[in-house]
């Protein structure tokens, strides 16, 4: 850390932004002189407000996905990185290797697959555990309320990485606490690192952990916003505890559920850092499609076929999603 | 009011607190685990008691982390890069969720479901041609590489939050506004979006927060140690884990505070951006 890194740094960064607004500017003048003075249409403020947000999603995450789409029709790893081929049967060539060969060095597509979707499947952990927390945290007259609600939303603030890492330390074999507190209470320690399937419920147990708070956080907001008048006329009828719940409690929570439930399968099908770091011994039997994809790339430098693989995967989550969204009606609230 | 009076009978409450302070202690001791070794002496990093203050209590490790790696260097790496693109990327969200919330025009409906759309795209998958693309264009190992590639990934989520806001606040403000001669810009500058400071300020703690703790580009497009982000640096520390595991927790929990703080400082209002409109009770 000297006065040059500093200097380098604001340079750098100061000038990209620099140009990125020299950019945007002229984008909007653009689209200023065209949209009003040619053309006269009364949508052009629209246009100015929304195109620059939207070009640089284009150029920054829908080109590359296309660049994605290309290079899945190539051959490009380790020995055709300057000079890939591009062509048809490369691409088939690709997509029929995930299904068939193996995606790593041993584990093959569709148990990597089976995982993920067990992986997924944590979600309903989070959802459930977070809306029990969230009702009792919901109680009328609660003492500290405020305390246990800063405590139990923790893990959801600190920083992901440090928490993967941290957790990875805590799977060590003799100093790790779950192994110490095993030992306590008299059962032979867990080879949490080693052993396939202890891997991947410590994956588990660490992203259990950190999606719990989320959910509690969005039930909580939903609860207060129900309004007591609902309970005290059911109250009056006499409903049952049980009958509130199901009556009351959850067809109101649903429009904030639904569409939760949905970020939060979709954020944990593609989470990353949790299973990278967690398997720290590199298991084959234990990675998820996204880790396996990125290992396909950057520890095997298989560009192509991981392209291949990349845009099965997406494909995958995408149509999960749309069969989600159909049955549940999780977006009703969107378009409005 | 009968809401005010209600109560839980005791034994209701005593099982309340019960299982919240069982749940709460699940959560907390983890973290507590990393405050015990960061506060461990050198020579007893790997120790199986489970006494959270150790001892021999020592700060040396924070000492050792603060003077002789390169902690200053990993968050001033981090804070550059990530105070850049969270200023453009809330520029571009806020500019464009006002445009969303206020008129219906053609394409809208299409807009939102691509935003959604965005979010499923796994972040490994833009791995591959990103690192092409900053390959070809010498943007490995720089700071102006990673500052382009964070500037629109919380945008999706940005605009969405902000879009909730933005149409929780009623339009006729806007036409009094316009009725007194203001122009529709004016008016945005001056009327709207200083009623959305809250919302802004949730829409940039989570751009800076997305760019703040980004692992994977980071790796691929800073393989230089001297380019190092915090969290390239932390797991640079945490590769070597035997010696290192001290200043590791060290770092970690100076890392945090801030960041933990400032959550917890915002969550309120981040739960109101998340959850706003959806439930009508």
């Amino acid at each position: 850390m000297n006065s040059q890194v500093v200097l380098t740094a604001l340079g750098q960064v100061s000038g990209t932004v620099f140009w990125m607004l020299v950019g945007f500017l002229l984008i909007e003048v653009s689209i200023w002189a065209v949209g009003n003075k040619v053309l006269k249409n009364k949508n052009t403020l629209v246009a100015m407000l929304v195109t620059p947000a939207f070009v640089g999603l284009g150029l920054l995450l829908v080109f590359p996905l296309l660049y994605e789409v290309v290079l899945a029709f190539s051959n490009m790893n380790l020995y055709h990185f300057r000079n890939p081929e591009f062509s048809l049967l490369n691409g088939l060539e690709n997509f029929k290797r995930v299904f068939t060969k193996p995606v790593l060095q041993t584990t093959t597509f569709f148990p990597v697959l089976l995982r993920t979707f067990l992986w997924t499947s944590q979600v309903l952990i989070h959802a459930s555990v977070g809306m029990l927390l969230a009702m009792l945290l919901n109680r009328p007259n609660l003492k500290f309320k405020n305390i246990y609600r800063a405590i139990l939303i923790l893990p959801w603030a600190m920083p992901q990485v440090i928490s993967a890492l941290t957790w990875r330390s805590e799977f060590n074999f003799e100093y790790g606490f779950p192994n110490i507190l095993l030992n306590k209470i008299g059962l032979p320690g867990i080879q949490w690192k080693a052993d396939a399937l202890w891997n991947f419920i410590a994956m588990v147990l660490t992203n259990v952990w950190l999606g719990i708070p989320f959910m509690m956080v969005i039930s909580l907001g939903g609860l207060q916003s129900i309004s007591d008048e609902f309970y005290e006329a059911a109250d009056m009828d006499g409903a049952s505890g049980w009958t509130k719940f199901q009556k009351i409690t959850l067809p109101l929570m649903k429009p904030v559920l639904a569409p939760s439930v949905m970020l939060g399968i979709i954020w944990t099908f593609n989470n990353f850092n949790i299973p990278y770091f967690i398997n720290e011994m590199k298991l084959e039997s234990s990675e998820i499609l996204v880790t396996a994809l990125f290992r396909a790339a950057f520890n095997f430098s298989q560009y192509g076929f991981s392209a291949a693989f990349a845009l099965i995967i997406f494909a995958l989550l995408f149509s999960m999603t749309l069969i989600y969204v159909k049955w549940t009606g999780a977006l009703k609230g969107v378009t409005d | 009011m009968k809401k005010l009076g209600h109560q839980d009978p005791l034994w209701v409450k005593i099982i309340i607190h019960t299982l919240l302070i069982t749940a709460c202690l699940v959560t907390i001791y983890p973290i507590l685990r990393i405050m015990t070794i960061s506060l461990r002496p050198g020579d007893r990093l790997m120790s199986t008691s489970l006494a959270l203050i150790p001892p021999d209590a020592t700060f040396s490790n924070y000492t050792a982390a603060l003077f002789e790696k390169d902690f200053f260097l990993w968050l001033w790496n981090s804070l550059v890069i990530t105070l850049a693109t969270a200023v453009i990327g809330l520029t571009l969200a806020s500019t464009s969720a006002y445009a969303i919330s206020r008129w219906k025009f053609p394409g809208r409906n299409a807009m939102l479901i691509f935003l959604l759309g965005t979010q499923m795209i796994p972040a490994a998958m833009l791995m591959v041609p990103l690192y092409l693309l900053a390959a070809k264009f010498g943007l490995i190992n720089t700071y102006r590489g990673l500052v382009i590639a964070y500037s629109v990934s919380a945008v999706p989520f940005s605009i969405w939050i902000l879009k909730g806001y933005y149409d929780s606040i009623p339009t006729t403000l806007e036409e009094a506004a316009m009725i007194d001669g203001a122009s529709r810009m004016y008016t945005f500058w001056r009327i709207i979006l200083p009623l959305t400071t809250p919302a802004l300020a949730i829409a940039f703690l989570f751009n800076f927060m997305n760019s703040w703790n980004e692992f994977m580009l980071a790796r691929i497009m800073l393989p230089k140690s001297g380019m190092f982000t915090w969290p390239l640096g932390l797991q640079s520390l945490q590769g070597q884990f035997t010696t290192q595991w001290g200043v590791y927790a060290a770092s970690s929990i100076m890392i945090s505070i801030p960041v933990v703080a400032l959550f917890l400082y915002s969550s309120k209002w981040l739960v109101n951006g998340l959850t706003a409109g959806s439930v009508k009770g």
